[in-house]
Protein backbone atom coordinates (compact mmCIF):
# COMPACT_ATOMS: atom_id res chain seq x y z
CA UNK A 1 0.00 0.00 0.00
CA UNK A 2 1.21 3.49 -0.82
CA UNK A 3 1.31 6.12 1.93
CA UNK A 4 -1.83 7.63 0.50
CA UNK A 5 -3.79 4.43 0.90
CA UNK A 6 -2.44 3.88 4.44
CA UNK A 7 -3.78 7.32 5.28
CA UNK A 8 -7.11 6.55 3.60
CA UNK A 9 -7.42 3.29 5.49
CA UNK A 10 -6.66 5.05 8.78
CA UNK A 11 -9.18 7.81 8.05
CA UNK A 12 -11.85 5.29 7.22
CA UNK A 13 -11.29 3.47 10.53
CA UNK A 14 -11.57 6.77 12.41
CA UNK A 15 -14.70 7.75 10.46
CA UNK A 16 -16.35 4.42 11.21
CA UNK A 17 -15.37 4.72 14.88
CA UNK A 18 -13.24 1.57 14.74
CA UNK A 19 -10.36 1.41 17.23
CA UNK A 20 -6.79 1.90 16.12
CA UNK A 21 -4.52 -0.82 17.55
CA UNK A 22 -0.74 -0.76 18.11
CA UNK A 23 0.22 -2.60 14.94
CA UNK A 24 -2.06 -0.52 12.68
CA UNK A 25 -0.51 2.16 10.52
CA UNK A 26 -1.10 5.63 11.98
CA UNK A 27 0.03 9.14 11.03
CA UNK A 28 3.11 10.34 12.93
CA UNK A 29 1.24 13.25 14.45
CA UNK A 30 -1.48 10.96 15.77
CA UNK A 31 1.18 8.84 17.44
CA UNK A 32 2.97 11.91 18.83
CA UNK A 33 -0.23 13.43 20.16
CA UNK A 34 -1.14 10.19 21.89
CA UNK A 35 2.30 9.71 23.41
CA UNK A 36 2.14 13.26 24.75
CA UNK A 37 -1.38 12.92 26.12
CA UNK A 38 -1.08 9.41 27.59
CA UNK A 39 2.31 9.96 29.19
CA UNK A 40 1.16 13.28 30.62
CA UNK A 41 -1.84 11.47 32.01
CA UNK A 42 0.36 8.73 33.52
CA UNK A 43 2.70 11.31 35.06
CA UNK A 44 -0.32 13.05 36.61
CA UNK A 45 -1.38 9.83 38.31
CA UNK A 46 2.11 9.26 39.70
CA UNK A 47 2.72 12.86 40.82
CA UNK A 48 -0.87 12.90 42.10
CA UNK A 49 0.10 10.40 44.80
CA UNK A 50 2.37 12.95 46.46
CA UNK A 51 -0.09 15.57 47.80
CA UNK A 52 -2.23 12.80 49.31
CA UNK A 53 0.68 10.74 50.55
CA UNK A 54 1.32 13.75 52.75
CA UNK A 55 -1.75 12.85 54.85
CA UNK A 56 -1.62 9.05 55.09
CA UNK A 57 0.19 9.04 58.43
CA UNK A 58 -2.09 11.76 59.79
CA UNK A 59 -5.49 10.47 58.69
CA UNK A 60 -8.00 11.04 61.52
CA UNK A 61 -9.10 7.40 61.85
CA UNK A 62 -8.07 3.91 60.84
CA UNK A 63 -10.96 3.81 58.35
CA UNK A 64 -9.84 7.04 56.69
CA UNK A 65 -6.26 5.81 56.61
CA UNK A 66 -7.15 2.49 54.97
CA UNK A 67 -9.25 4.33 52.38
CA UNK A 68 -6.54 6.88 51.60
CA UNK A 69 -3.94 4.14 51.26
CA UNK A 70 -6.18 2.24 48.85
CA UNK A 71 -6.79 5.40 46.83
CA UNK A 72 -3.10 6.25 46.55
CA UNK A 73 -2.35 2.64 45.58
CA UNK A 74 -5.00 2.89 42.86
CA UNK A 75 -3.28 5.99 41.52
CA UNK A 76 -0.01 4.09 41.25
CA UNK A 77 -1.93 1.40 39.36
CA UNK A 78 -3.54 3.96 37.05
CA UNK A 79 -0.11 5.40 36.27
CA UNK A 80 1.10 1.91 35.39
CA UNK A 81 -1.87 1.09 33.13
CA UNK A 82 -1.27 4.33 31.27
CA UNK A 83 2.50 4.00 30.98
CA UNK A 84 2.06 0.60 29.38
CA UNK A 85 -0.57 1.96 27.00
CA UNK A 86 1.93 4.66 25.94
CA UNK A 87 4.66 2.04 25.52
CA UNK A 88 2.60 0.33 22.81
CA UNK A 89 3.28 3.47 20.73
CA UNK A 90 7.02 2.87 20.78
CA UNK A 91 8.30 5.03 23.63
CA UNK A 92 10.08 3.27 26.51
CA UNK A 93 9.19 3.63 30.17
CA UNK A 94 12.62 5.05 30.95
CA UNK A 95 12.27 7.68 28.24
CA UNK A 96 9.00 8.79 29.77
CA UNK A 97 10.53 9.01 33.25
CA UNK A 98 13.40 10.97 31.76
CA UNK A 99 10.95 13.44 30.21
CA UNK A 100 9.15 13.85 33.51
CA UNK A 101 12.30 14.35 35.52
CA UNK A 102 13.79 16.89 33.11
CA UNK A 103 10.55 18.85 32.88
CA UNK A 104 10.11 18.07 29.19
CA UNK A 105 6.82 16.30 29.89
CA UNK A 106 4.10 17.98 31.88
CA UNK A 107 1.60 16.65 34.39
CA UNK A 108 -1.63 18.12 35.66
CA UNK A 109 -0.87 21.48 37.27
CA UNK A 110 -3.29 20.85 40.11
CA UNK A 111 -0.74 18.67 41.88
CA UNK A 112 1.55 21.64 42.30
CA UNK A 113 -0.70 23.02 45.02
CA UNK A 114 -0.03 22.11 48.67
CA UNK A 115 -2.33 20.01 50.88
CA UNK A 116 -2.55 22.16 53.99
CA UNK A 117 -5.30 20.49 56.04
CA UNK A 118 -7.16 17.19 56.27
CA UNK A 119 -10.09 18.85 54.49
CA UNK A 120 -7.87 18.98 51.40
CA UNK A 121 -8.19 15.18 51.18
CA UNK A 122 -11.93 15.72 50.94
CA UNK A 123 -11.70 18.55 48.41
CA UNK A 124 -9.23 16.65 46.24
CA UNK A 125 -11.42 13.56 46.11
CA UNK A 126 -14.58 15.52 45.46
CA UNK A 127 -13.26 18.17 43.05
CA UNK A 128 -9.99 16.97 41.57
CA UNK A 129 -11.11 13.38 41.10
CA UNK A 130 -14.52 14.67 40.05
CA UNK A 131 -12.93 16.78 37.32
CA UNK A 132 -10.68 13.89 36.36
CA UNK A 133 -13.68 11.56 35.98
CA UNK A 134 -15.45 14.14 33.83
CA UNK A 135 -12.39 14.16 31.57
CA UNK A 136 -11.84 10.42 31.66
CA UNK A 137 -15.27 8.94 31.02
CA UNK A 138 -15.31 10.07 27.37
CA UNK A 139 -11.76 8.71 27.01
CA UNK A 140 -13.12 5.19 27.52
CA UNK A 141 -14.24 5.54 23.88
CA UNK A 142 -11.11 7.24 22.60
CA UNK A 143 -9.90 5.99 19.22
CA UNK A 144 -6.67 4.33 20.38
CA UNK A 145 -7.51 0.86 21.72
CA UNK A 146 -4.90 0.42 24.49
CA UNK A 147 -5.66 3.91 25.86
CA UNK A 148 -9.41 3.28 25.83
CA UNK A 149 -8.99 -0.06 27.62
CA UNK A 150 -6.75 1.50 30.26
CA UNK A 151 -9.34 4.22 30.79
CA UNK A 152 -12.18 1.73 31.27
CA UNK A 153 -10.18 0.20 34.09
CA UNK A 154 -9.30 3.60 35.55
CA UNK A 155 -12.89 4.87 35.46
CA UNK A 156 -14.22 1.76 37.18
CA UNK A 157 -11.87 2.39 40.07
CA UNK A 158 -12.08 6.16 40.17
CA UNK A 159 -15.65 6.57 41.32
CA UNK A 160 -14.87 5.47 44.87
CA UNK A 161 -12.18 8.15 44.95
CA UNK A 162 -14.69 10.88 44.38
CA UNK A 163 -17.26 9.44 46.76
CA UNK A 164 -14.80 9.06 49.63
CA UNK A 165 -13.77 12.70 49.11
CA UNK A 166 -17.35 13.88 49.17
CA UNK A 167 -17.95 11.85 52.31
CA UNK A 168 -15.02 13.61 54.04
CA UNK A 169 -16.44 17.00 53.00
CA UNK A 170 -19.91 16.01 54.20
CA UNK A 171 -18.63 14.86 57.59
CA UNK A 172 -16.66 18.08 58.06
CA UNK A 173 -19.45 20.34 56.88
CA UNK A 174 -21.87 18.72 59.32
CA UNK A 175 -19.30 18.84 62.13
CA UNK A 176 -18.16 21.61 64.45
CA UNK A 177 -17.81 25.22 63.33
CA UNK A 178 -14.04 24.77 63.01
CA UNK A 179 -14.52 21.68 60.84
CA UNK A 180 -17.05 23.44 58.64
CA UNK A 181 -14.66 26.34 58.16
CA UNK A 182 -11.90 23.92 57.27
CA UNK A 183 -14.11 22.33 54.59
CA UNK A 184 -15.04 25.76 53.19
CA UNK A 185 -11.40 26.84 53.13
CA UNK A 186 -10.37 23.70 51.23
CA UNK A 187 -13.25 24.23 48.79
CA UNK A 188 -12.14 27.83 48.24
CA UNK A 189 -8.56 26.84 47.52
CA UNK A 190 -9.27 23.87 45.23
CA UNK A 191 -12.21 25.21 43.24
CA UNK A 192 -10.40 27.39 40.70
CA UNK A 193 -7.44 25.04 40.12
CA UNK A 194 -10.03 22.27 39.52
CA UNK A 195 -11.67 24.33 36.77
CA UNK A 196 -8.23 24.83 35.24
CA UNK A 197 -7.79 21.04 35.05
CA UNK A 198 -9.89 21.00 31.88
CA UNK A 199 -7.17 22.96 30.11
CA UNK A 200 -7.15 26.33 28.36
CA UNK A 201 -10.33 27.72 26.76
CA UNK A 202 -11.18 26.16 23.39
CA UNK A 203 -10.20 29.33 21.57
CA UNK A 204 -6.66 29.01 22.94
CA UNK A 205 -6.28 25.25 22.80
CA UNK A 206 -4.37 24.55 19.59
CA UNK A 207 -4.58 20.75 19.86
CA UNK A 208 -8.26 20.37 20.57
CA UNK A 209 -9.63 20.52 17.05
CA UNK A 210 -7.25 17.91 15.65
CA UNK A 211 -7.77 15.65 18.69
CA UNK A 212 -11.53 15.84 18.32
CA UNK A 213 -11.17 15.03 14.62
CA UNK A 214 -9.08 11.96 15.44
CA UNK A 215 -11.60 11.01 18.10
CA UNK A 216 -8.89 11.09 20.74
CA UNK A 217 -10.95 13.72 22.52
CA UNK A 218 -14.72 13.47 22.44
CA UNK A 219 -15.59 16.82 24.00
CA UNK A 220 -13.79 20.14 24.13
CA UNK A 221 -12.23 21.63 27.27
CA UNK A 222 -14.99 24.21 27.67
CA UNK A 223 -17.79 21.67 27.23
CA UNK A 224 -16.40 19.46 29.98
CA UNK A 225 -15.66 22.42 32.26
CA UNK A 226 -19.27 23.61 31.96
CA UNK A 227 -20.57 20.16 32.79
CA UNK A 228 -18.34 20.05 35.86
CA UNK A 229 -19.52 23.47 37.07
CA UNK A 230 -23.16 22.41 36.62
CA UNK A 231 -22.95 19.19 38.63
CA UNK A 232 -20.55 20.47 41.29
CA UNK A 233 -22.59 23.57 42.07
CA UNK A 234 -25.55 21.32 42.87
CA UNK A 235 -23.37 19.03 45.00
CA UNK A 236 -22.08 22.04 47.00
CA UNK A 237 -25.67 22.72 48.05
CA UNK A 238 -25.86 19.28 49.66
CA UNK A 239 -22.73 20.16 51.62
CA UNK A 240 -24.19 23.53 52.57
CA UNK A 241 -20.97 25.23 51.48
CA UNK A 242 -20.73 28.55 49.73
CA UNK A 243 -19.51 28.62 46.12
CA UNK A 244 -16.07 30.25 45.95
CA UNK A 245 -17.27 32.25 42.93
CA UNK A 246 -19.59 35.24 43.42
CA UNK A 247 -20.53 35.17 39.74
CA UNK A 248 -22.04 31.68 39.76
CA UNK A 249 -25.59 32.06 38.53
CA UNK A 250 -28.10 29.77 36.84
CA UNK A 251 -28.72 30.86 33.27
CA UNK A 252 -32.22 29.76 32.31
CA UNK A 253 -31.67 30.44 28.64
CA UNK A 254 -28.48 28.39 28.34
CA UNK A 255 -29.62 25.75 30.77
CA UNK A 256 -26.24 26.03 32.50
CA UNK A 257 -24.57 27.89 35.33
CA UNK A 258 -22.66 31.01 34.32
CA UNK A 259 -19.42 31.36 36.21
CA UNK A 260 -16.66 33.89 36.82
CA UNK A 261 -13.44 34.45 34.93
CA UNK A 262 -10.65 31.95 35.45
CA UNK A 263 -7.25 33.38 36.23
CA UNK A 264 -5.36 31.94 33.26
CA UNK A 265 -2.19 33.84 34.15
CA UNK A 266 -2.01 31.76 37.31
CA UNK A 267 -2.57 28.60 35.27
CA UNK A 268 0.22 29.32 32.79
CA UNK A 269 2.50 30.37 35.58
CA UNK A 270 2.05 27.02 37.34
CA UNK A 271 2.44 25.14 34.05
CA UNK A 272 5.74 26.95 33.50
CA UNK A 273 7.01 25.63 36.83
CA UNK A 274 6.27 28.48 39.19
CA UNK A 275 3.49 26.91 41.25
CA UNK A 276 3.87 26.51 45.01
CA UNK A 277 5.12 22.89 44.86
CA UNK A 278 6.49 22.23 41.34
CA UNK A 279 10.06 21.83 42.50
CA UNK A 280 9.15 19.76 45.54
CA UNK A 281 7.09 17.31 43.43
CA UNK A 282 9.77 16.70 40.80
CA UNK A 283 12.50 16.47 43.43
CA UNK A 284 10.49 13.78 45.25
CA UNK A 285 10.12 11.76 42.03
CA UNK A 286 13.79 12.11 41.12
CA UNK A 287 14.87 11.10 44.61
CA UNK A 288 12.68 7.98 44.49
CA UNK A 289 14.02 7.11 41.05
CA UNK A 290 17.67 7.63 41.91
CA UNK A 291 17.52 5.94 45.28
CA UNK A 292 15.70 2.97 43.76
CA UNK A 293 18.36 2.43 41.13
CA UNK A 294 20.38 -0.12 43.09
CA UNK A 295 17.20 -2.14 43.71
CA UNK A 296 16.34 -2.22 40.00
CA UNK A 297 19.91 -3.15 39.09
CA UNK A 298 20.15 -5.83 41.78
CA UNK A 299 16.85 -7.43 40.72
CA UNK A 300 17.99 -7.51 37.11
CA UNK A 301 21.40 -8.97 38.04
CA UNK A 302 19.69 -11.62 40.16
CA UNK A 303 17.33 -12.56 37.33
CA UNK A 304 20.24 -12.77 34.87
CA UNK A 305 22.21 -14.97 37.22
CA UNK A 306 19.32 -17.37 37.71
CA UNK A 307 18.75 -17.55 33.98
CA UNK A 308 22.45 -18.30 33.49
CA UNK A 309 22.34 -21.06 36.09
CA UNK A 310 19.28 -22.64 34.50
CA UNK A 311 21.02 -22.58 31.12
CA UNK A 312 24.14 -24.19 32.56
CA UNK A 313 22.08 -26.99 34.10
CA UNK A 314 20.38 -27.62 30.77
CA UNK A 315 23.69 -27.63 28.90
CA UNK A 316 25.29 -30.07 31.35
CA UNK B 1 4.02 -6.46 21.80
CA UNK B 2 5.87 -3.21 21.64
CA UNK B 3 9.02 -2.15 19.87
CA UNK B 4 10.56 -0.06 22.59
CA UNK B 5 13.93 1.38 21.96
CA UNK B 6 16.38 -1.00 23.53
CA UNK B 7 17.26 -0.01 27.02
CA UNK B 8 19.46 -2.45 28.77
CA UNK B 9 18.73 -1.21 32.28
CA UNK B 10 14.99 -1.43 31.88
CA UNK B 11 13.25 -4.49 33.28
CA UNK B 12 11.67 -6.55 30.50
CA UNK B 13 8.03 -6.05 29.59
CA UNK B 14 5.48 -8.79 30.37
CA UNK B 15 1.94 -9.32 29.15
CA UNK B 16 -0.52 -10.24 31.89
CA UNK B 17 -3.47 -12.60 31.48
CA UNK B 18 -6.06 -13.02 34.23
CA UNK B 19 -8.65 -15.73 34.84
CA UNK B 20 -11.48 -13.86 36.53
CA UNK B 21 -13.06 -17.00 37.99
CA UNK B 22 -12.68 -20.74 37.80
CA UNK B 23 -14.11 -22.09 34.57
CA UNK B 24 -13.33 -19.03 32.46
CA UNK B 25 -10.44 -18.32 30.08
CA UNK B 26 -7.46 -16.21 30.97
CA UNK B 27 -7.93 -12.84 29.34
CA UNK B 28 -5.36 -10.19 28.47
CA UNK B 29 -5.35 -7.53 31.20
CA UNK B 30 -2.38 -5.35 30.30
CA UNK B 31 1.35 -5.30 30.67
CA UNK B 32 4.03 -4.41 33.19
CA UNK B 33 7.77 -4.46 33.78
CA UNK B 34 9.49 -7.02 36.01
CA UNK B 35 12.94 -8.53 36.35
CA UNK B 36 11.68 -12.12 36.13
CA UNK B 37 8.52 -14.21 35.88
CA UNK B 38 7.99 -14.48 39.61
CA UNK B 39 8.20 -10.72 40.07
CA UNK B 40 5.91 -10.26 37.09
CA UNK B 41 3.26 -12.42 38.78
CA UNK B 42 3.64 -10.55 42.07
CA UNK B 43 3.41 -7.18 40.35
CA UNK B 44 0.45 -8.34 38.28
CA UNK B 45 -1.32 -9.28 41.49
CA UNK B 46 -0.84 -5.72 42.81
CA UNK B 47 -1.53 -3.89 39.57
CA UNK B 48 -4.37 -5.94 38.06
CA UNK B 49 -6.19 -7.73 40.88
CA UNK B 50 -6.79 -5.16 43.63
CA UNK B 51 -10.54 -5.79 43.53
CA UNK B 52 -10.84 -9.55 43.26
CA UNK B 53 -10.55 -9.45 39.47
CA UNK B 54 -8.78 -12.76 39.31
CA UNK B 55 -8.13 -16.25 40.64
CA UNK B 56 -5.20 -17.07 38.37
CA UNK B 57 -2.49 -15.11 36.57
CA UNK B 58 -0.39 -15.91 33.51
CA UNK B 59 2.56 -13.78 32.51
CA UNK B 60 4.40 -13.99 29.19
CA UNK B 61 7.39 -11.93 28.21
CA UNK B 62 6.08 -9.53 25.58
CA UNK B 63 8.87 -10.33 23.14
CA UNK B 64 7.66 -13.96 23.06
CA UNK B 65 4.30 -12.99 21.59
CA UNK B 66 3.92 -13.23 17.84
CA UNK B 67 1.04 -11.35 16.30
CA UNK B 68 -0.66 -11.41 12.93
CA UNK B 69 -0.14 -8.49 10.59
CA UNK B 70 -3.11 -6.09 10.28
CA UNK B 71 -2.05 -5.59 6.63
CA UNK B 72 -3.07 -9.19 5.98
CA UNK B 73 -6.53 -8.89 7.51
CA UNK B 74 -8.22 -9.24 4.15
CA UNK B 75 -6.56 -12.47 3.12
CA UNK B 76 -6.84 -13.93 6.62
CA UNK B 77 -10.39 -13.14 7.59
CA UNK B 78 -12.42 -12.19 4.55
CA UNK B 79 -12.78 -15.68 3.05
CA UNK B 80 -14.97 -16.55 6.05
CA UNK B 81 -17.53 -13.86 5.25
CA UNK B 82 -19.06 -15.68 2.24
CA UNK B 83 -19.43 -18.98 4.08
CA UNK B 84 -22.70 -18.30 5.80
CA UNK B 85 -23.55 -22.00 5.50
CA UNK B 86 -21.24 -22.52 8.47
CA UNK B 87 -23.93 -21.03 10.69
CA UNK B 88 -27.00 -23.01 11.79
CA UNK B 89 -29.37 -20.17 10.82
CA UNK B 90 -28.46 -20.77 7.15
CA UNK B 91 -30.74 -23.83 7.09
CA UNK B 92 -34.53 -23.57 6.80
CA UNK B 93 -36.32 -26.33 8.62
CA UNK B 94 -40.07 -26.88 9.12
CA UNK B 95 -41.41 -25.59 12.45
CA UNK B 96 -42.52 -29.04 13.52
CA UNK B 97 -38.94 -30.25 13.80
CA UNK B 98 -38.07 -30.08 17.48
CA UNK B 99 -34.82 -30.29 19.43
CA UNK B 100 -32.54 -29.29 16.56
Amino acid sequence: MAVQSFQEHFDSLIDRDISIEPKDWMPDDYRKTLIRQISQHAHSEIIGMLPEGNWITRAPSLRRKAVLLAKVQDEAGHGLYLYSAAETLGISRDEMYEQLHTGKAKYSSIFNYPTLTWADMGAIGWLVDGAAIMNQVPLCRTSYGPYARAMVRVCKEESFHQRQGFEIMLTLSKGTEVQRKMAQDAFNRWWWPSLMMFGPPDAESPNTEQSVHWRIKRFTNDELRQKFVDVTTEQAKVLGLEMPDKDIKWNEERGHYDFGTINWDEFWNVVKGNGPCNKQRIDARKKAWEEGKWVRDAAMAHAEKRKQKANNVQAA
Amino acid sequence: MTNNKLNKNEWPLWEVFIRSKAGLDHKHAGSLHAADAQMAIENARDVYTRRMEGVSIWVVESKQIHASDPGQSESLYEPASDKVYRHPTFYDLPDEVKYM
